[in-house]
Order: C-alpha cells, then sequence, then structure tokens
C-alpha cells in the first residue's frame, strides 16, 4: 500500500456531536478501544447550537408527566409514522440519561426544590426540557466532552472520512483524510457508528453549519445500507430573515416556550386559525386563556397555539407571508417584548438577546423579531433495528440525527438530544460487543486506492470552482424539494441534479492539499447530491402530505400511507425506490397513543 | 444595497507568508465571516478559514481583525467605515496551519489534564442531587466558554512570552473554575492549578475578560477566586499547620 498510515480500533465513531460523543465514551466504558473521528475541532459539532433543551418525562415540574404521555406526544406529533419501538425505548430511557450527564457534571437550571427544571415546548403536554438558558447543547457537548477525554477515546480532529470499506459482507473499515495535510488514514475495524448529523447545508436557507452535508446518510448509502423516510425534512418556524447575511440562523422555540407569540402584519395572533384537528382541544382557544398558562396557571389553561408542533407552525407562517400578511422582509413577527420583562427575557433566553442585538441591532426586549422558516433537521436517514441501531450492513450502526424512524414524519423540539443520548449509548454499547467476533475479510488494496484516486481528482482538473456547483445544487433544493412541493418542482429537481452531477465531476481545485477549502467542498459535494436526490426521489413517491412533507397536488394526509416507508437503496449505479410498509402497532400500544392510557 | 469594501488578509503558512489585497461586494448586515467567504467562493477557493455556527456560539472563527481579537462571524462590517480596509489576521498566540487557520491543538492536551470532575455521593437513593439555581449560576457562567480561544490569543502571557509549557492560559483556568466551583464536585485542583497550571503567571491586565465574546468575567469571576484558594491551601499558616498535624 502507498503511502497511507493505517490504524486498527475494535470502534470507530464517525462525528463528535452529542451522539458520537456519548456512542465513544460508552463504547470505551464496555473496554473497546475506540477512535473519534470528526470532521471539525472537538466541541464545535451541531450539538453546539442545540438551545431550548433536551426532553425527558422526568416530572420535576409536572409530577404528572411519565413516558407513557412524552411516547404519545411523540408519536402523535411523528403523525404516527414513527418506528413505535424506537420512540418507546427513547421515552422510557431519557430520564436517567439526563440524570446521568448531571453525574458527569452538567448544571442544568434548578426548580426551586433543587431538582433539574424542564420548561414547555412545542407538542410536549407537559414541562419536559431540561434547559440551560438557551445554551442546553453546549453544556451537553462540554459535559460529554470532558467525560470522553478522561475515558482515554483517541479523537482524530478535523479529518473527514470519505469512504466505508465492506469485506466479506461486514464493515472493515474506513478512509479519511486530514484537513491539516491532506494526507488519508486507513481505520481499520469491524464496527463503525455513524454520528454524522444531517443534511441542511443542501438548502439555501439553513440553520445548519458547512459539515451538515449529509456525509453520513452518504457514505452508508454507498455501502449499501438503506434509507428511509428521506423525504421528512424539518423546517423550522423560526429563522432569522434580516438582514440577509444571518438569514435562516436558528430562533430557539424556547421563545416560544417562554411567552413569545406570533402575529402578522395586521398584528394578529393567527395560529388561533390553524389548529389541526388531532389536536383540538388540547390547545388554548383565547388570548386571555394563553396569556394565563404563560403567567404560569396551568392547571385550568391549555397551551398557546404557538406551541403546536414545528411543521404545523411553519406552514402556518408560509400561508400568511404567501396571502400578504408578511413583515417587511418576508416573514412574520415573534414577539416576546409584550409579554415578558426584560430582565426575564435576559435570563431566559440571553443568547436570543445578545443574536438578535448584535447581528439585526434588534432589542428583542423591546421589540418583534422578523422570522420565517428555516431548513433545520432530517427526519429520515439511516435505517436502524431499533434495539442496537444497526443498519442493513452488518458492523455499521447509526445514531442521532443521521439514524431514521425515531422521529417519523415530523421531530418534536427537545426530542433531538435526548435521542443523541439514549441511541448514541445503544450504538456505542452494540458496537462494542462485536469485538472478539470473528473478524471479517480484509480491505482489498485496490479499493482503498481507488477511493484515494477519485478524491484527489480534482486535483488534475482544471474545471469549474467547486462552490459555484455547490450554491446552484442548494438553490434547486430550496426551489423544488423545500417547504411546500409538487410533482412538476420535484421532477425539475431531478432533472437538474442530475445535471449537477455532471459538474461535480467536473470540478477543479487549485491549490495544496493543506487546509484547502476548494477540495473540502468538492469531496462534500458527492455526499449532497447523494443526499439531494433522496430527497427529491422520496419526496415525489410519497402522495400525500405529512409532517415535514407537504405537496400541494396532494394537500391531505392519506392513512393509507401513514405506516408506508419510502426506502432508498443503491443498486447498481441506480438509486432504487421502494415502499415498505411498517409492522403494525401492537393493540396496547394503539390504545396508549389513542386515548393517552 | 452593496458596497464595495476592501479586505486584506494573511495567506501563508507557518513558514510564512504575506498580506493579499481583494475587493468584496458587500450587502446589508453583512459580518466580516460573510466577505472571507465571498473572497473564497469567488477569488480564492484555497483561501483556509476555520467556521462552523455562524452565529457566536461553536467559537471557532477567531481572528485578529483590524489588530483585535474578534470572532469573524459576530464583526459587523458596518462597525467599521467604508473607506478603512479590513485587515484579518490569524491569532497570534497558536502556529499558523494555513491563512486564518491555527493550530490549536495545544488547548486540547492542557484540557486533558485538568483532574476530572469528581461528585460527592448522591444525596438520594435514586442516585440524584438537589442544587440550587443560587448555587449553580456560579460555575454556569464559565460554562458559557464557547471555546474560540481569544482569551488565549490576547494573555501575553501566551503571546508575548509564549510560556505555553508553564501557564494553562485564561481559558482553560476558566475550565478548571467551572468543576473547582461546582456545587457537587470534590476534587481538589490547587497542586495541578499551582505547578502545572502556572496560576502565578497571571498578573491580573484583565485583557482576557475584555475580549471575550460571551463576556465571561475571566478575571474577577473565575481567576482571582482560584489564585485565592491556591493562596489558602499553601501559604496559610494555620493550614499549613493543620496539615502537617494531621498528616502525622
Amino acid at each position: 500500500m502507498p503511502d497511507i498510515r493505517s490504524l486498527d480500533y475494535d470502534v470507530v465513531v464517525i462525528g463528535a456531536g452529542g451522539a458520537g460523543l456519548r456512542a465513544a465514551i460508552e463504547a470505551s466504558a464496555q473496554n473497546a478501544k475506540v477512535a473519534l473521528v470528526c470532521k471539525s475541532l472537538l466541541g464545535k459539532a451541531h450539538t453546539v447550537m442545540a438551545e431550548g433543551g433536551a426532553a425527558a418525562a422526568l416530572g420535576n415540574v409536572m409530577g404528572e408527566d411519565n413516558w407513557r404521555v412524552h411516547f404519545r406526544d411523540t408519536m402523535r406529533g411523528g403523525k404516527m409514522h414513527n418506528n413505535w419501538r424506537m420512540a418507546q425505548i427513547h421515552a422510557q430511557e431519557a430520564p436517567d440519561r439526563i440524570n446521568e450527564l448531571e453525574a458527569w457534571g452538567a448544571l442544568f437550571d434548578r426548580t426551586p426544590d433543587g431538582r433539574i427544571n424542564q420548561r414547555p415546548f412545542g407538542g410536549h403536554t407537559y414541562s419536559r426540557l431540561a434547559h440551560v438558558g438557551d445554551r442546553t447543547g453546549l453544556e451537553m457537548i462540554r459535559v460529554l466532552q470532558d467525560k470522553g477525554v478522561h475515558s482515554g477515546i483517541d479523537v482524530h480532529m478535523e479529518c473527514t472520512i470519505v469512504r466505508l470499506f465492506v469485506a466479506g459482507g461486514k464493515i472493515a473499515g474506513a478512509l479519511g483524510y486530514f484537513r491539516e495535510t491532506g494526507r488519508f488514514v486507513l481505520f481499520k475495524t469491524g464496527a463503525i457508528v455513524l454520528a454524522t448529523g444531517g443534511i441542511g447545508k443542501a438548502w439555501q436557507i439553513t440553520s445548519n453549519s458547512w459539515e451538515y452535508t449529509g456525509d453520513g446518510h452518504a457514505l452508508a448509502y454507498e455501502a449499501g445500507a438503506e434509507l428511509i423516510d428521506m423525504e421528512f425534512v424539518q423546517f423550522h418556524p423560526t429563522g432569522m430573515v434580516w438582514p440577509p447575511s444571518v438569514r435562516g440562523i436558528l430562533v430557539t422555540e424556547g421563545v416560544r416556550g417562554e411567552g413569545g407569540v406570533l402575529k402578522n402584519s395586521a398584528g394578529e395572533r393567527f395560529m388561533f386559525r390553524y389548529m389541526p384537528d388531532m389536536f383540538k382541544g388540547d390547545f388554548a382557544e383565547t388570548e386571555a386563556e394563553s396569556d394565563a398558562w404563560v403567567q404560569g396557571e396551568r392547571k385550568k389553561n391549555r397551551r398557546p397555539p404557538e406551541l403546536l408542533t414545528r411543521d404545523v407552525v411553519a406552514k402556518a407562517i408560509t400561508k400568511e407571508i404567501a396571502e400578504g400578511r408578511g413583515s417587511p422582509h418576508g416573514g412574520v413577527f415573534l414577539d416576546i417584548a409584550s409579554k415578558q420583562t426584560p430582565e426575564f427575557i435576559k435570563k431566559k433566553l440571553p443568547s436570543m438577546y445578545h443574536q438578535f442585538k448584535e447581528l439585526a441591532h434588534v432589542d428583542i426586549t423591546k421589540d418583534a423579531m422578523e422570522i420565517g422558516p428555516t431548513t433545520h433537521y432530517v427526519m429520515g436517514g439511516v435505517k436502524v433495528d431499533a434495539e442496537t441501531q444497526e443498519s442493513t450492513v452488518p458492523g455499521l450502526y447509526a445514531a442521532g440525527e443521521v439514524g431514521g424512524g425515531m422521529h417519523g414524519a415530523n421531530r418534536l423540539g427537545g426530542n433531538s438530544l435526548s435521542d443523541l443520548l439514549v441511541f448514541g449509548r445503544r450504538a456505542g454499547q452494540h458496537a462494542a460487543a462485536t469485538r472478539g467476533a470473528p473478524g471479517g475479510a480484509s480491505i482489498p488494496d485496490a479499493e482503498v486506492e481507488r477511493a484515494m484516486r477519485e478524491a484527489l481528482e480534482p486535483f488534475e482538473r482544471d474545471g469549474e470552482n467547486p462552490f459555484a456547483v455547490q450554491s446552484a445544487l442548494q438553490a434547486v433544493m430550496q426551489r423544488n424539494a423545500g417547504i411546500i412541493r409538487d410533482k412538476a418542482g420535484l421532477e425539475t429537481a431531478l432533472s437538474e441534479l442530475e445535471a449537477l452531477k455532471g459538474r461535480a465531476r467536473t470540478v477543479g481545485i487549485t491549490g495544496s492539499r493543506e487546509y484547502n477549502p476548494g477540495w473540502h467542498t468538492a469531496i462534500d459535494l458527492r455526499s449532497l447530491l447523494v443526499v439531494s436526490e433522496a430527497t427529491a426521489r422520496a419526496a415525489l413517491e410519497r402522495t400525500e402530505s405529512r409532517g415535514g412533507h407537504t405537496r400541494s397536488d396532494y394537500p391531505d394526509s392519506d392513512e393509507r400511507q401513514a405506516r408506508e416507508q419510502i426506502v432508498i437503496k443503491k443498486e447498481g449505479d441506480r438509486m432504487a425506490v421502494r415502499r415498505e410498509t411498517q409492522p403494525a402497532l401492537p393493540a396496547d400500544v394503539l390504545k396508549l397513543i389513542k386515548e393517552g392510557t | 444595497m452593496t458596497e464595495q469594501r476592501r479586505l486584506r488578509l494573511f495567506r501563508g503558512t507557518r513558514n510564512g507568508g504575506e498580506l493579499k489585497d481583494y475587493t468584496v461586494a458587500a450587502g446589508e448586515g453583512m459580518v466580516v465571516l460573510d466577505a472571507v467567504h465571498l473572497v473564497q467562493a469567488e477569488q480564492a477557493p484555497d483561501l483556509a478559514v476555520r467556521w462552523n455556527c455562524k452565529a457566536g456560539k461553536c467559537g471557532s472563527c477567531s481572528a485578529e481583525i483590524n489588530g483585535k481579537p474578534r470572532l469573524m462571524c459576530m464583526t459587523r462590517m458596518s462597525d467599521y467605515p467604508a473607506d478603512e480596509t479590513i485587515t484579518v489576521m490569524p491569532m497570534k498566540a497558536f502556529p499558523v496551519i494555513r491563512d486564518l487557520v491555527t493550530d490549536v491543538s495545544w488547548n486540547y492536551k492542557v484540557n486533558a489534564r485538568i483532574p476530572a470532575f469528581q461528585p460527592r455521593a448522591p444525596d438520594f437513593p435514586d442516585g440524584t442531587w438537589r442544587m440550587f439555581q443560587y448555587e449553580v449560576e456560579r460555575p454556569q457562567e464559565f460554562r458559557k466558554c464557547i471555546e474560540c480561544f481569544l482569551c488565549q490569543d490576547v494573555c501575553h502571557v501566551l503571546r508575548a512570552h509564549d510560556k505555553h509549557e508553564e501557564f494553562m492560559g485564561p481559558a482553560m483556568l476558566v475550565r478548571a473554575a467551572v468543576y473547582e466551583m461546582h456545587p457537587l464536585d470534590e476534587a481538589d485542583r490547587s497542586d495541578h492549578l499551582r505547578h502545572e497550571g502556572g496560576i502565578g503567571y497571571c498578573n491580573i491586565t484583565k485583557c482576557c475578560t475584555e475580549v471575550c465574546p460571551e463576556s465571561i468575567t475571566i478575571t474577577d469571576n473565575a481567576i482571582i477566586p482560584l489564585k485565592e484558594r491556591v493562596a489558602d491551601q499553601n501559604y496559610d499558616p494555620l493550614q499549613w499547620l493543620w496539615r502537617k498535624l494531621t498528616r502525622q
């Protein structure tokens, strides 16, 4: 083998956000030799930006809460499309995972009697989100980071994985390169945990950073694993809209959880008009009732309609704007200044206060924010076993956003941070358990050499700028596979993506291999093209509207498709699409969801 | 509304480099990181810059903008007069990898050596503790740290005197302060802070506090109390006598 570093591990975890760190900590606790590989510096992963909190039925604020209610909220929020067993495991194990973080040093905000405080959030019946002001993700990642560095894990920072290898039907390793030097590294291992997050960089208006190019989804797809639910993309209702350079940056749902209300240009609280049948009776019907709830009278009053699930709120905002009732810069108004005192706002939402003051010159304790939907999260991902998080490729696991099924057609806010912990731990545990099993075949040198050659091809060409192709791809997805879709638009997206594949094959790079963002972008493009095509194909196949997937040509939900999954798999050079019906819900589970007991 | 703005960026490696001039069309509300990205997308695809969140939450895009250590994503172009050239340099206290990207791995090594969190036994049989808001607020201030390392960059002990081997720097003192002031923690880090951490090198010039984008009161709330702790443990004659007696 030519000039390449080769490293042996029991478990290689790709991605160092909450799920990756939790998986690595668990695998290490099982005495596995673990590598944690991340595209950025440690502690900079997307988890750091999570603001509102982690959902767990601790019942510290409202004693009525328990895992059954959390499970029911998750299934109803996911529009009954979720892998019910994952949703159940998640609701049952989340409280232990949160308490465990406290044992590792987390400093959550407190209740008056000294327990972990919990805040209300969209779609959750009770106050359920353990939080630290509006920087919960930062707290979680620091705690996990410090636990991780004392666990004997090898961390490989600023290292991008470009290919997974399967030999003898099992995972055998991964090829990556270090950004600093541009040199390749071969990880030999029988167990890989993907924890690479999402795909939001495929759209123009997004809350996601450069890292979110769907690498894990694409690596798994290329290795022969199945992807599910790729049509379900969450557009978060509240992203910044002005000034243009900050468009898409997240405004936490915590603003609404702490009493913020949505208004159109006529000053109307329009959410009262958008109550879906499924949630009728669960939410306040007057402003007075809603205000009383915000002020703490939560037994007698129901939640404000601003706390409906994200899919519902995002679509309502889109409709208000389309019908001419938007704000000057094409959003709607989010107002907390008229509902809470400046002291309260600065205490509960310090980073939102800071963000608007610095980036938009808006004081949110005095004025309303202008907000609009922004690409935020993909519910779809690698198809995994609910108990072990193993994909359809033996030895390949997926946890967190890159895994599919848990959130169904729409994720509830706060369920991601707890998902990372619950399924990160499970993936790490089961990946470590493969240790000592009879090894797969070794990786043929020719495959490694081919993967390296393909990664370096852009240097050989005097071709198009990769940033131009990336930005063209984002425009295609924003225009044709955004919050509202139809057949013609999705077909256009697919044909334009086909053309972009051709352009991506001809991009050229100048400069050296050392920390060269042009090269990094050329490599990320390969992943972006796979996930964009998967999203467009799945969206075309699902002929109904459900959760995060809305078709203007099929505006209603079709109950026959509720439990049908769109499965994507690589067959030869073709992306194959098929439907698969999920197992029926057991009668007791169905009763729990329908009747609440 | 766009206007032509002049940027001067460092291009080079740890072996040296040069300042290069670029002109970009800056739109309303644009921050310095946006302008650097425009250069990268349109004029120099190999321009190296580190960034993630673009919202002041991850601390990746630290640099020196017209001589001041700042986050590029939180510095608006309109903070500078339209005719002023905006010069962006990599952080000086760390070795350059390429262009605006520096090698900050030293911080991670220093952090790994800080003695780990050690909680007291749980207060209740279910393994939980009780802590009150007034108790957690002090360490919560330090947990706001986004590890941008701007305080390390501005600290003269590291920046001018290159004492990376002997002094852990303000960012890592803040990191130690989280656990030292954590209501549940029982570990004693004063020996570590005094010897390996070199806390005595800090002479309280408060430059770190000034540059902190999270407004953490680094010197007053983290470093000075840690210095007092170290002094109490090592220089208080009564404590010295007590230790002497109890050891025998």
